[in-house]
């Protein structure tokens, strides 16, 4: 294991709150085969390693218990490449605007 | 444990549920079927002008009206001569959570302070969790946001994934689940653990909140242009903002204002699935939401929901996600405002209706929302490519939900599509017919069934009689 991650840690925990053979019996074939989870951030209660079982605090001070999974769980969503389906239209909106035959 | 299995909290969820909005529906009750929306609506919630006080207080609504004069001129040099109504947008984005969902959460965080809640809970994957988190910080209560977020192979939806971070931000705990209706589970056992208030999307309180955007388009359009508008048209998910505006625009006394509903067309995908999760480029504002909750609005987490589409609609009509993404580019491009894109969807339908309307006509897009990393057509777009979905130009008429997206090559194919309303009405009484397992229903019912459909009685006895062999009786 790594280092030690710190009581007090702001960190992100993971559960299975309802396993594979157990959802909801409305759920489609393709989301029945696999479990119900839960991702939940708060601070860590006790010095842990990724993987134990910990204890957070979350910031509504609820005590959830879970899979350590990430410290200073990131951010990790973006805007990305430039998309070229896209880079036609304000050129060609501009000149049907612009001009007197569209 | 066991008390905490999955069937036992679900068969606690009336108790739940009465604790965490403190409305006992079965006092509406009436007849055999039905229940009285309007004393519903109005015993309940709040008045417009204490609602309008309310949001004054925590800056919600006044959100600047915008004409969109480069967007009508595009669509008028497209119509045929005399044809292109003018465009006008209410920039809901101005609100304090970047969204119109604000005016829906302020009035229950309102109610739940007054009432002595600590807290707040939502059950939203959308804007309305930022707007809930917004609200209730101002009047400092504690939020939890439970989201469906991710897929079995823990990728997030980019959307969504911002959506969490923004509550994150107003200082709100975001449970986030996987793809799967039993969100709810998780959602009842939070209000069991805290005693929070359910912000429900779908209270009166919720409902009501909206009806100021639908009166004050009427008035600022009243004043500036000395006419009422001609159609308002709505991007529709779960109805309550259909509704809440529609009501609005009445309360206003605007009687011949077309309301017009609009959704994204994702036919195909199964809101329930794992597997179609994140094959789609739009998480709200969809057929996947807007044609259940108009067809059967009590699948809520109310037990009578004040959302109720059916009773509002004049037309309802989809787009593709494609054309949205145009719009939502063109918006940007030539009237100089980022937003969306999910919110532009009834934007890209009125850049379509303008054109069948005459120049002398005013169309009213009434909403805009907050845009940023993950909420973008670039991320959407992005992420589409990488799950395997076939995004190009050409004919959006082509374009298949699941398998492509499908970018306009010319503004001249963006093109509504429309929804038969009458099959949306008919599958409405098919569903209460069949839960209710009626063989005669009184006058009461037959009025209340009426106003579901927003039909006459007469035309309602009609489709009764001939569809369902259904007997009115009394007189």
């Amino acid at each position: 294991m790594g280092d030690v991650i710190k009581a007090g840690s702001w960190v992100q925990i993971y559960q299975v709150i309802l396993p594979a053979g157990k959802r909801a019996p409305q759920v489609p074939e393709d989301t029945k085969k696999v479990p119900l989870e839960l991702k939940a951030k708060g601070f860590l209660q006790e010095d842990a390693n990724l993987g134990d079982t910990v204890e957070i605090k979350t910031v509504t001070n609820r005590i959830l218990k879970g899979e350590l999974i990430e410290v200073n769980p990131s951010y990790e969503h973006k805007f990305g490449k430039m998309i070229p389906e896209l880079l036609q239209i304000g050129p060609q909106i501009r000149k049907i605007i612009r001009d007197k035959e569209v | 444990m066991a008390a905490n299995d999955y069937g036992e909290v679900m068969g606690r969820k009336n108790e739940i549920m009465k604790k965490a909005v403190g409305i006992d529906y079965e006092r509406f009750a009436t007849g055999k079927i039905g229940f009285d929306y309007e004393r519903m609506m109005s015993e309940v919630g709040y008045k417009l002008d204490e609602i309008i006080k309310i949001q004054s207080e925590t800056a919600v609504g006044k959100t600047p009206f915008i004409e969109l004069k480069n967007i009508t001129k595009l669509a008028r040099k497209l119509a045929p001569e005399g044809k292109g109504a003018r465009i006008f947008l209410k920039d809901e984005a101005a609100n304090p959570s970047g969204s119109y969902k604000a005016r829906r959460a302020s009035v229950s965080v309102y109610h739940a302070e007054k009432e002595g809640y600590p807290g707040v809970v939502a059950a939203t994957s959308g804007n309305y969790g930022a707007a809930v988190a917004s609200q209730a910080v101002m009047r400092n209560l504690e939020t939890i946001i439970v989201q469906e977020v991710f897929d079995s192979r823990g990728v997030g939806q980019p959307e969504i994934l911002e959506k969490g971070r923004k509550c994150e931000a107003y200082g709100a705990e975001v449970l986030q689940l996987s793809v799967g209706p039993e969100l709810f589970y998780t959602f009842l056992r939070v209000l069991e653990d805290t005693g929070f208030f359910n912000a429900s999307l779908y209270t009166p309180f919720g409902i009501a909140g909206v009806e100021p955007l639908g009166y004050e388009i009427v008035k600022e359009l009243k004043e500036r242009e000395n006419k009422e508008p001609d159609a308002v048209i709505i991007t529709h998910a779960g109805g309550g903002n259909l509704t809440g505006t529609a009501r609005g625009i009445l309360k206003s006394g605007a009687k011949d204002t077309k309301i017009i509903a609009a959704s994204v067309d994702l036919s195909g995908l199964h809101m329930a699935s794992d597997h179609d999760f994140n094959r789609k480029s739009f998480t709200t504002g969809h057929t996947g939401f807007g044609v259940p909750f108009a067809t059967w609005p009590d699948r809520a987490d109310v037990p009578r929901n004040a959302a109720r589409a059916l009773r509002y609609m004049d037309e309802y009509v989809t787009v593709k996600q494609g054309e949205v993404f145009y719009i939502t580019e063109a918006l940007a491009q030539i009237e100089g405002m980022e937003r969306g894109p999910a919110g532009n969807t009834s934007l890209a339908a009125a850049f379509d209706l303008a054109q069948k309307m005459n120049e002398d006509q005013i169309i009213v897009v009434q909403e805009t929302e907050y845009t940023g990393a993950g909420k973008h057509p670039m991320a959407q777009l992005n992420f589409a490519k990488e799950n395997g979905i076939d995004v190009r130009n050409g004919h959006p008429e082509q374009e298949k939900a699941g398998k492509s997206v499908i970018i306009p090559e010319h503004p001249s194919q963006i093109k509504t599509r429309d929804v038969d309303l009458d099959q949306l009405k008919l599958s409405y009484l098919t569903k209460v017919v069949k839960d209710t397992n009626v063989k005669e229903i009184n006058q009461i019912d037959l009025k209340f069934l009426a106003d579901e459909i927003n039909k006459s009685k007469k035309a309602t006895e009609k489709i009764l009689k001939e569809e369902f062999n259904l007997a009115v009786v009394g007189g």
